[in-house]
């Protein structure tokens, strides 16, 4: 699980993050969501500690990331796996090696046995063939996928993924955001998506956390939003008029 | 700095990173190194020629100039500055690439130190590397001032053999290695530092890059004159 106490960020005297208190599930996919510029990558760049806070604590199964020496985040992170934006594969090396990495760097396997965990990645994320291709042969969809092979390739407790979906087609969308879901209940990972694409949280949304302006406004299941009286939430959610149509035949 | 520094998580995959950058930032600047060192050995061998008119001056000063201009100036700093270009511009765009496209962000995630994975073995490569490209400059440049020697029929083979063995000092090779290890950490740290910080696109990684090649290269003028004082005054 993972817990944040009360955490505020700014950037240049503007208050970018106020007071955020909220807990995410262990092996459930909690997603963030709320309108581009709420503050929802910067809450996920707070939690992994990319971005300091400048006021709270994050608690990681009651190790408080705030207070850890830069040497105590390096072995936390260890646990953690993240799904960029836009993918983040190392350009220069192909997608076997960008997987294989992080087994490079910390883990003690033999040759023989890093293959295999590889092979495994690639095989659970749907790309068995693309072991020898360079990021830049691949398409959106296969590096996401490629992504998150080399996230999960350690068996991480922790998942943050940052905008899964974006520049992806529907269909794509769709096998990217199971794939996720899959991994997480089967690994019992704590996983935080952060989106603002409403098919992902009807998908797979088991905890879903409403930002606006740098506050959580609302909280609850997928199920619970469709029939919360939260405007703000109502104006996110029903944006498009499709989803008004469908509000209304609720 | 600290970061930079620091122990290496596994020192197998340094080592390897090590030996890439060697590849990179040394191997591959041996070709620039030599075809500009051999133009200028020629060119400093041609110009003095031009300058000694006297008939009381021997010839063969011409070789003993060459070889001094080669060894206390052009091989460490003039060099120096040409790899801070061809260098320094290829660390800052690397990094700064790295850095807008999420990279670094990953490394920091899977736990790695990514300022030390990054720079040190780039840091280590050069100081390990630009010595040799410096003496291979310095080797180099001598024989281009002796190709135009006796190509132009500006002095004799012989005048200009007995120039560059006249009055040696082999302090100045050490001098001129001294300044060169120097230079190498400048190249590298400068230009680093400029792509590990940058924010923004493309653009922004021009600038970073553009930035890390001027400041690095002020600052091996600067510290070419105070190694000069301390070492050779």
């Amino acid at each position: 699980m993972i817990r944040v106490d009360h955490i505020s960020k700014s950037f240049t005297n503007e208050l970018v993050l106020k007071d955020i208190s909220v807990s995410f599930d262990e092996g459930k996919t909690n997603l963030v969501i709320g309108q581009s510029g709420s503050g929802k990558t910067v809450l996920i760049k707070c939690i992994i500690g990319l971005f300091e806070v400048d006021e709270g604590n994050i608690y990681f199964h009651e190790r408080n990331l705030v207070t850890m020496s830069f040497k105590e985040r390096q072995l936390l992170r260890r646990e953690m796996g993240k799904l960029f934006q836009g993918g983040a594969l190392f350009d220069s090396l192909t997608v076997e090696e960008n997987v294989k990495f992080p087994l490079e760097m910390f883990s003690s396997l033999t040759s023989g046995e890093k293959n295999k965990r590889v092979d495994f990645c690639l095989d659970r994320v749907q790309l068995p063939t693309a072991h020898k291709l360079y990021p830049a042969e691949l398409s959106g969809g296969m590096k996401k996928r490629a992504a998150i092979a080399r996230a999960i390739v350690q068996n991480p407790k922790y998942l943050f993924c940052d905008e899964p979906n974006s520049g992806l087609d529907p269909k794509t969308a769709i096998v990217i955001d199971d794939l996720i879901s899959d991994i997480t209940h089967e690994f019992h990972m704590t996983t935080i998506v952060n989106t603002h694409d409403m098919n992902s949280v009807m998908e797979i949304g088991e905890k879903v956390v409403f930002i606006y302006e740098g506050a959580i406004v609302w909280e609850g299941t997928k199920d619970e939003i469709l029939n919360s009286s939260n405007s703000k939430l109502n104006d996110f959610v029903f944006a498009s008029n499709m989803a008004k149509k469908i509000k209304e035949h609720l | 700095m600290g970061r930079v520094i620091s122990r290496p998580e596994k020192n197998k995959i340094y080592y390897k990173q090590v030996l890439n950058e060697i590849e990179i930032l040394g191997i591959n600047s041996i070709g620039i190194v030599i075809i500009i060192s051999i133009f200028m050995g020629a060119v400093i061998t041609l110009q003095t020629r031009y300058n000694l008119e006297n008939p009381l001056i021997p010839l063969y000063l011409i070789g003993l100039t060459a070889r001094d201009t080669m060894l206390l100036e052009f091989s460490s700093t003039i060099v120096g500055l040409i790899l801070a270009g061809k260098v320094g511009s290829n660390i800052a765009s690397e990094i700064g690439h790295m850095r807008i496209t999420e990279q670094i962000d990953a490394l920091e995630i899977m736990g790695v130190n990514s300022a030390s994975f990054l720079i040190l073995p780039k840091v280590i490569a050069t100081v390990v590397f630009n010595p040799i490209l410096t003496l291979i400059s310095m080797f180099v440049g001598v024989f281009g001032g002796w190709l135009a020697s006796v190509t132009t029929g500006a002095l004799t083979s012989t005048d200009y053999i007995y120039g560059i063995q006249y009055w040696f000092v082999p302090f100045y090779i050490i001098y001129s290695l001294v300044k060169t290890i120097v230079f190498a950490i400048i190249i590298t740290t400068v230009p680093a530092y400029f792509g590990y910080y940058v924010k923004g696109g493309a653009l922004e990684v021009g600038r970073a890059s553009t930035k890390g090649v001027v400041t690095s290269s002020i600052l091996i003028l600067l510290f070419n004159v105070i190694l000069t004082q301390l070492m050779l005054a």
